[in-house]
Formats: C-alpha cells, sequence, structure tokens
C-alpha cells in the first residue's frame, strides 16, 4: 500500500471530500454530545446558527476570521520555503504590544489616515524582528528554528505581560493588567456598523490575493518557492538562498506581526494577555488546510472560526462542556487535514 | 526445468489507461541467475513489486515453489523466501550493520533482543558468502557499495533463496560493480537463485545465464546467454536500431577556458591540488575518474557554486575571480549537473520554470516574470530537443530521467553555449536517450562550443572525447590523446598511473 500523487482532480472529489470530512467528524462529535445528554441533531443545528445564524453571529464569525487569516498567511508563507515559524503566536502578541505602545505614547494626536498605516509599520516590524533572530541563529549556528520560534512564543507573551502589568500598564483599569487604550484616531473604521467587523477583514483578504500575485507572477515568488521545494537545485540554478530566507521572513513575521496590530486596533483597543486564543498557532493549521495557498488560506480561514464560534455557540446554548466544543473543533480540523490529503493523494496497492 | 523455484504467470497490471505488465510469464531455476533487462518504464519494476507483494496484479499468478503466493502480502513473499534488494536502499543510516539486518525478524512483543545470535548468523552468512562486513559498523559510515552488501545480507538473513536486485549498479563504481558480480554467481553457484534487473547490456551479458527483455509492458524476448548478443540484445530492448553517433575529426580553436594551480580545500581537505588544464573551442576534453576523486568539486567550482582556495581561472583570455551561478550562465557557459534529479530540475515546479529558473533576469521585466516568455523558450526546447511525456505547465517530475536531461541539455545547448560543462550526462539513462545525449554534445562541439565531459563511463569518454585527462585524489593527470590510449590506459591513469602521458594540447 502506498500514496500516489493525484495528476488530476476531478471536480467531484474537490468538492465532495470536505464535505464527507465534516460529516464525519460532526458524526464523531455526535457520540459526545449524546453522551452529554443533548440532543444530538439539535446541537449540530446550533454549530450552524451560532456561527450564521444571525447578522451579529456571522459578523462574529467574519470578525475571528481576519486574524487567522494573516497568521496563516504568516505561516504559508515561511511553510513554502521550508522556514518552520512556529512563532506566530509571540510575533502576534509583540506586533499588538507594539502598535499599542506607539499609538497611546508616539503617535498620539496623530490623524486616522497616516496613523493606522505608521502603526501597521511598527506592529509589522515588531514581529520582523522576533523571527529574523531565530532565522539568523540557523543561517549562522544552523540551531533548529522550530525550536527556538516556538519557545519565543512564551519570552514573548511573558514580555508581554511584564509590559502590560509595568510601564505600559493603564492606570485606569482597576488593577488589571492591560495596556493603556490605542489612541481614537488609531480604532480601525467598522466595516459594519453595530457590531465588531472592521476594516481587517477586507485588509487581510486583499493582502492573501497579494501574496498569491508575489508567489505566481514575481522572480521572488519563483525563486523563494524553488528554494523551499528543493535548496540545492536552487542553489545550482543561482538563488541567493540566504537572502531569499531573510525576505520570507520578514514577510511571514511581519504579517504575524500585522495581524496582532489589526487585532489590536479593531476590536480591543488595548492589550491583555487573552487577546489571542490562539490565533498564531492556529495560523499554523490554517495554512496547513489550505495546502499552503494563500488564496486557500482565506477559505480555511473562513471555515476554522466557523468552527470555533459555533462549536462556542453550540456547547452555550445547549448546557454541555465547553470541552466537547473544543474537541469539536479539533475532529473536524484533523478530519479536513485528512480530506485534503486525499484530494491530492491517493491511495494504491 | 526441473528445480523450478518460482513460476510468474501470465500476470497483467494496468495503471489508470497505462498498461504496465501485459501477460507476462517468467520462471526461475534453482541456480539460475535471469536478467530482466529493459528500458526504463518497460514494466521491470511493476513485474517485481508484484512479485514481491507491492502490487496486487490484475490477472495472473505467483508461485514459490509451487506454493501460490497470496496477492500483495509483501510478508507471505519474505516468508516463502523472496529477497529484494532496493535500487534505493530501504535501511536505516543511524543503526548499526547488526540492527538494520535484524530489524523486522523478531516479534515486536518478545521481551529482549537475541542479539548474539543474530550476530552469530550474520557472520556464518558473511563468510558463506564472502560478503565482508563489519556488524557493528554505523551504517551511515558505510560507502554504497557496503551498504549494499547490507541490503543483501539482510535479505540473506532472512532465509532468501530466491534474490532480486533493482538495477543494482546504478549506484555502484565499476570496481564496485565487477565485485558484486562475482559475489553474485558464487551466490549462484551455492543454489540461490537471482534475478537481476538492469538496462545495462554489458552487465547483463557478463553476469546472466539467460536474459528475459521486456518493452513497453511487454515480453519481447527471451535468450540464453550464449545465444545473442549486444547488439540483438540492444535492439530488442529498445525496438529499433540503435547506434551511438561518432565523433567526426575536427580541429580545435581558441583556449576559452583556462585552468591554473587551482586548489579547492574545504573540510580541511584539499578536494582539487593544484588542477590545470585548457578548453578549447570545438573540442571535447574529457575528465575521467572513480566517483570520489573530486570530479564533483570541479563540476561545482566550474559551475559558480564553490570559490577556490588557490590558482588562477582565466576565461576568454580573461582572469575571473571567482564565478558566481549568474556569471556562469551570463558568460556562456551550459551546465549540466551530475545529479539532475538533486541539482539540475526542482522536480514540483513546471517544465518552463524549470527552462528559465537559473536565466530569470532575462525572462523578467521589472521583477515580473514573463510566462509567456519563459512558456515560448521551453517549447523551443521540447520540440528542438524532442522532449517526451509532458507540456510545458506540467510538473517536470512526470518526465523520465532522459526526456528530463534533454530538458537540461536543451536549456544549455538552446543559447549555443561557448562552454559546456557536462557531468555525468548519460548516467543512469537508457540505450536510447544515451545515443541522443551523446549526439547533441556532438553537435554542440561541432558548432564551436569547448564540452568539458565530467564522466566515470569509459566507453562514454573514449568516444566522446578528443583529449582525456584522468582525476585521482583531487590531481589531475596532463592530458592525452584520446585516438592513442585504449581502455587498459585509461584504467591505469584512473588509478593514479600517468607516468609519460603526453601533454597533447
Amino acid at each position: 500500500m502506498r500514496f500516489e500523487r493525484r495528476e488530476h482532480r476531478s471536480t467531484l472529489l474537490v468538492v465532495a471530500t470536505p464535505i464527507l470530512a465534516v460529516i464525519a467528524a460532526l458524526a464523531i462529535a455526535g457520540v459526545l454530545i449524546a453522551a452529554a445528554g443533548a440532543p444530538v441533531f439539535e446541537a449540530y443545528w446550533k454549530i450552524l446558527t451560532s456561527a450564521f445564524g444571525s447578522r451579529l453571529s456571522a459578523t462574529e464569525t467574519l470578525t475571528r476570521a481576519s486574524p487567522l487569516i494573516l497568521t496563516g498567511l504568516a505561516a504559508a508563507v515561511a511553510f513554502r520555503a521550508r522556514l518552520w515559524n512556529i512563532g506566530g503566536e509571540g510575533q502576534f502578541y509583540l506586533g499588538a504590544i507594539a502598535a499599542a505602545a506607539a499609538s497611546a505614547h508616539l503617535f498620539a494626536g496623530l490623524p486616522s489616515l497616516l496613523q493606522i498605516p505608521l502603526l501597521f509599520i511598527v506592529g509589522a516590524f515588531a514581529g520582523m524582528v522576533l523571527l529574523l533572530v531565530p532565522l539568523w541563529l540557523r543561517l549562522r549556528f544552523s540551531v533548529d528554528e522550530v525550536v527556538t520560534t516556538l519557545l519565543l512564543n512564551f519570552v514573548a507573551l511573558l514580555f508581554v505581560s511584564m509590559l502590560i502589568d509595568g510601564v505600559l500598564k493603564d492606570p485606569a483599569a482597576f488593577g488589571w493588567p492591560q495596556s493603556e487604550a490605542v489612541d481614537a484616531a488609531a480604532r480601525l473604521p467598522k466595516l459594519l456598523a453595530r457590531s465588531r467587523l472592521h476594516i481587517g477583514l477586507g485588509i487581510a483578504v486583499v493582502i492573501a490575493f497579494l501574496i498569491y500575485f508575489v508567489q505566481t507572477r514575481t522572480v521572488f515568488g519563483v525563486q523563494s518557492r524553488a528554494a523551499g521545494l528543493n535548496p540545492s537545485g536552487a542553489v545550482f540554478a543561482g538563488v541567493p538562498l540566504g537572502r531569499t530566507l531573510v525576505i520570507v521572513a520578514m514577510i511571514s513575521g511581519g504579517l504575524a506581526g500585522l495581524a496582532g496590530t489589526i487585532e489590536v486596533l479593531g476590536v480591543k483597543g488595548y492589550v491583555t494577555t487573552d487577546l489571542s486564543p490562539g490565533y498564531g498557532y492556529s495560523g499554523i493549521v490554517v495554512a496547513m488546510l489550505a495546502n499552503l495557498n494563500p488564496l486557500g488560506v482565506v477559505l480555511a480561514a473562513l471555515f476554522t472560526a466557523t468552527m470555533f464560534v459555533g462549536a462556542d455557540g453550540m456547547s452555550r446554548s445547549m448546557g454541555i462542556p465547553t470541552y466537547i466544543a473544543d474537541v469539536t473543533v479539533a475532529l473536524s480540523l484533523l478530519s479536513m487535514l485528512v480530506a485534503v490529503f486525499f484530494t491530492q493523494y491517493r491511495i494504491r496497492r | 526445468m526441473t528445480d523450478t523455484v518460482l513460476d510468474i504467470k501470465n500476470v497483467s497490471k494496468s495503471f489508470g489507461d497505462n498498461l504496465a505488465n501485459d501477460d507476462i510469464s517468467l520462471s526461475l531455476a534453482k541456480g539460475e541467475i535471469v536478467a530482466l533487462l529493459g528500458e526504463n518504464g518497460a514494466g521491470k519494476t511493476t513485474l517485481m513489486s508484484i512479485l514481491f507483494g507491492h502490487y496486487v496484479p490484475d490477472t495472473g499468478s505467483v508461485s514459490v515453489m509451487g506454493q501460490a503466493l497470496p496477492a500483495g502480502k509483501p510478508r507471505a513473499a519474505i516468508s516463502a523466501g523472496v529477497g529484494m534488494v532496493h535500487q534505493h536502499f530501504s535501511l536505516a543510516p543511524n543503526l548499526t550493520v547488526l540492527e538494520n539486518v535484524m530489524t523486522g525478524t523478531e516479534s515486536l512483543w518478545s521481551i529482549g533482543s537475541n542479539v548474539s545470535a543474530g550476530r552469530k548468523k550474520l557472520l556464518d552468512i558473511s563468510q558463506r558468502f564472502g560478503l565482508k562486513v563489519d556488524p557493528d559498523a554505523r551504517l551511515g559510515d558505510l560507502s554504497v557499495g557496503e551498504q549494499q552488501r547490507v541490503e543483501i545480507l539482510k535479505a540473506l538473513y532472512n532465509d532468501a533463496r530466491i534474490l532480486v536486485l533493482d538495477e543494482p549498479t546504478a549506484v555502484l563504481t565499476k570496481l564496485e560493480a565487477e565485485t558484486l558480480f562475482s559475489t553474485l554467481k558464487d551466490m549462484a553457484r551455492q543454489g540461490l537463485s537471482l534475478i537481476f534487473i538492469s538496462h545495462k547490456l554489458d552487465e547483463v551479458m557478463a553476469t546472466a545465464d539467460r536474459i528475459v527483455v521486456l518493452r513497453g509492458g511487454r515480453q519481447v524476448a527471451e535468450r540464453k546467454v550464449g545465444e545473442t548478443s549486444k547488439a540483438e540484445l540492444a535492439e530488442l530492448m529498445v525496438g529499433r536500431k540503435v547506434t551511438r553517433p561518432v565523433r567526426e575529426a575536427s580541429t580545435p580553436g581558441e583556449i576559452v577556458l583556462e585552468a591554473a594551480g587551482i586548489t579547492v580545500r574545504s573540510g580541511g581537505v584539499d578536494r582539487l591540488k593544484s588542477v590545470d588544464f585548457r578548453l578549447r573551442a570545438g573540442e571535447v576534453l574529457g575528465i575521467i575518474g572513480v566517483s570520489g576523486n573530486g570530479q564533483a568539486v570541479l563540476a561545482q567550482l566550474l559551475s559558480g557554486t564553490i570559490g577556490r582556495s588557490a590558482g588562477d581561472l582565466v576565461l576568454f583570455g580573461k582572469g575571473v575571480g571567482d564565478l558566481t551561478v549568474a556569471d556562469a550562465v551570463s558568460c556562456g557557459i551550459g551546465r549540466i549537473p551530475e545529479d539532475r534529479n538533486r541539482d539540475g530540475v526542482i522536480g514540483e515546479m513546471a517544465i518552463w520554470e524549470n527552462a528559465v529558473l537559473e536565466r530569470l533576469p532575462e525572462f523578467s521585466k521589472a521583477g515580473l516574470v514573463d510566462r509567456k516568455a519563459g512558456i515560448a523558450f521551453a517549447t523551443r526546447i521540447i520540440e528542438g530537443f524532442d522532449v517526451r511525456g509532458g507540456s510545458p505547465t506540467s510538473r517536470i517530475r512526470l518526465l523520465s530521467g532522459g526526456n528530463m536531461q534533454k530538458l537540461i541539455l536543451g536549456r544549455n545547448l538552446i543559447e549555443r553555449p561557448k562552454i559546456l560543462l557536462a557531468a555525468q550526462p548519460a548516467r543512469g539513462l537508457d540505450e536510447g536517450a544515451v545515443a541522443a545525449v551523446h549526439e547533441r554534445i556532438l553537435e554542440a562541439r561541432k558548432a564551436g562550443t569547448a564540452v568539458l565531459l565530467i564522466s566515470e563511463d569509459l566507453d562514454e569518454v573514449m568516444a566522446l572525447a578528443d583529449r582525456i585527462q584522468a582525476i585521482v585524489g583531487g590531481r589531475l593527470s596532463p592530458s592525452v590523446n584520446a585516438e592513442h590510449v585504449d581502455a587498459q590506459r585509461l584504467g591505469l591513469m584512473m588509478a593514479g598511473e600517468w607516468g609519460g602521458a603526453s601533454d597533447a594540447v
């Protein structure tokens, strides 16, 4: 028995496998839901209505999808070049805190049109720096970046925690550890009134298209793809491997930092240590679901956000334990990964 | 035949529309060596995968020692006494020889591993068949030839009575191959039966008792070794007469590339030691040597992927510093890498992308790749160099080795390079593709290209080169005129005995 790459994928296969995957995941989750004593089909219905049943829930799902698109792109871009950036979470927080601090202290009072782009640059730059350090260690000393980027997540999170309980602490927050609020002019305009949905979603989608264009149409894109697929072949063809990786790291770290920036400017307005429910890590799953395709990332992020919001709503409204919601999310992501795999490979015996 | 140990009857197997095996029957007697001869893609490996239980045949049956073998069960094949030596070894480099050999032979549920019994058995086998190994050596530290020996030992350790070797010499040097052949003959004398998959005529003629020829999934002929010839086999295998091209006399022109005292040091070792050569327009200079003697480093240096530690490189009459890949490509050096899968192509990228990757600046404007021009370029190569099996936008991995090599040749030769650097250009290719590659190289020579041919294949170098230099331990011999040497003399040169070689520049 072996796996063989499919050369042609039929439309039926591409459409049917993800649907089957969701059905399979829900079927397994159904066992747990039934064990918890809740009516299974009603619970399924709740997943759907909690994610898309009302204007509020639909905008909430889309709000959740925005940072996931960006962290998903961060992972996809890096993985394409075989730079294993597991540090999206840390880059996300560093981007968020850098933007929040810059807005409260450096750029306070600047008009929105000037301040927001400046904050984007600051946040992206912070994420970039956090990834360039592990890359330098890899290029200089061959230190495995999986380990360094992963561990830097904790360093970054604790660093942020120190700042918001120290120099950046909001004096008006009744002792809660949170950063000072960003300048009012730095808040992202809403996409829809009376919702949390902000222009971050549009920015993320535009960036996804931009990256797709860069990867498929530019010299840098072709070279970085070659470097990822076959490093020694790329060297033979004259691709500057080190330089390519540095640029890839800047894009990847920058995107994760930008995700944090947009989240803090668009949703909360200040930084706490629960700003991200694991957006950095989920971005890795999103990237894998999308098979590292930037446009696929948008769809994969939507699916992931749907499962997050839907399963959460299901457990709340049905009164079943929240861990069942977590299991449902995990099951759906796992089965979707398997489905993505089988749209590309077949079993041959 | 009295002692039939293996009987493959009417086996067919298709993958989609592709009929890989069409009604093939093959039997094997005790103590017999049968060669399965065919070009790449003729269905040899598929047939053996069916025998070994990796594939389930669509029709037909396999029986060993008179017992039918259940289809699709590798374990049943092993316990029936079928052993397989794969082209790409299935060994773990981080384990010792003994550990590799014993892996899979003991139950997962047994508490301890009976290492001392295993060691004894291994040493017994190794002595009986004259396959010397150190049981405690780490596999990764062994040479490729030794690793193959371990793979054979592993099969014998599993009490194989039938041994299948899939292109066993593809990775070996000439000397290692000779040793392997005498071992195989010895094993046959001791009662083992062997199937030997190959597309190399010399080997087949030297080793086998009987030869079965496959072409396009069908069994086209079966010959006793004494009743056939290389020429007949070549024709049977390819399906038409194949003639390797012949080099015509010519007068070489200007010196285009000159190396003086070039040394390359890496990891504290001199990989190239004060190497001198001159290359003229319109000639082929053959660098011959057993692999691992520095020819790979020489190729890398001239390809622009590594720098030198000392010495001068003169290109078109001007001294140059360290070449980069971009320099090499832009000043008209065509490069054919030794390992086309590792260095020559990016398997998952499209054919057109592989065609233009090393010359992206020519195929882009303001950082944007000109896809149309790239596809047009690839189409020109595909048409001009008879590359079959893919369109410009299909992934290059889908091409056969020969067609991939034709594409690599094409992307270098289509722009008429002044220098062509060809490292092992015909390695692993079947007879038809070798002839095509040689023809292109001789065409380039005729058109005035200076060719540096690095090869370990004596026949190839003698057929193509005007002058020959041997490389041994990083040193390059003086050059000899190809008209005045024979294989024996070259053999001596490759062994480092180049005493009174005459410089014929």
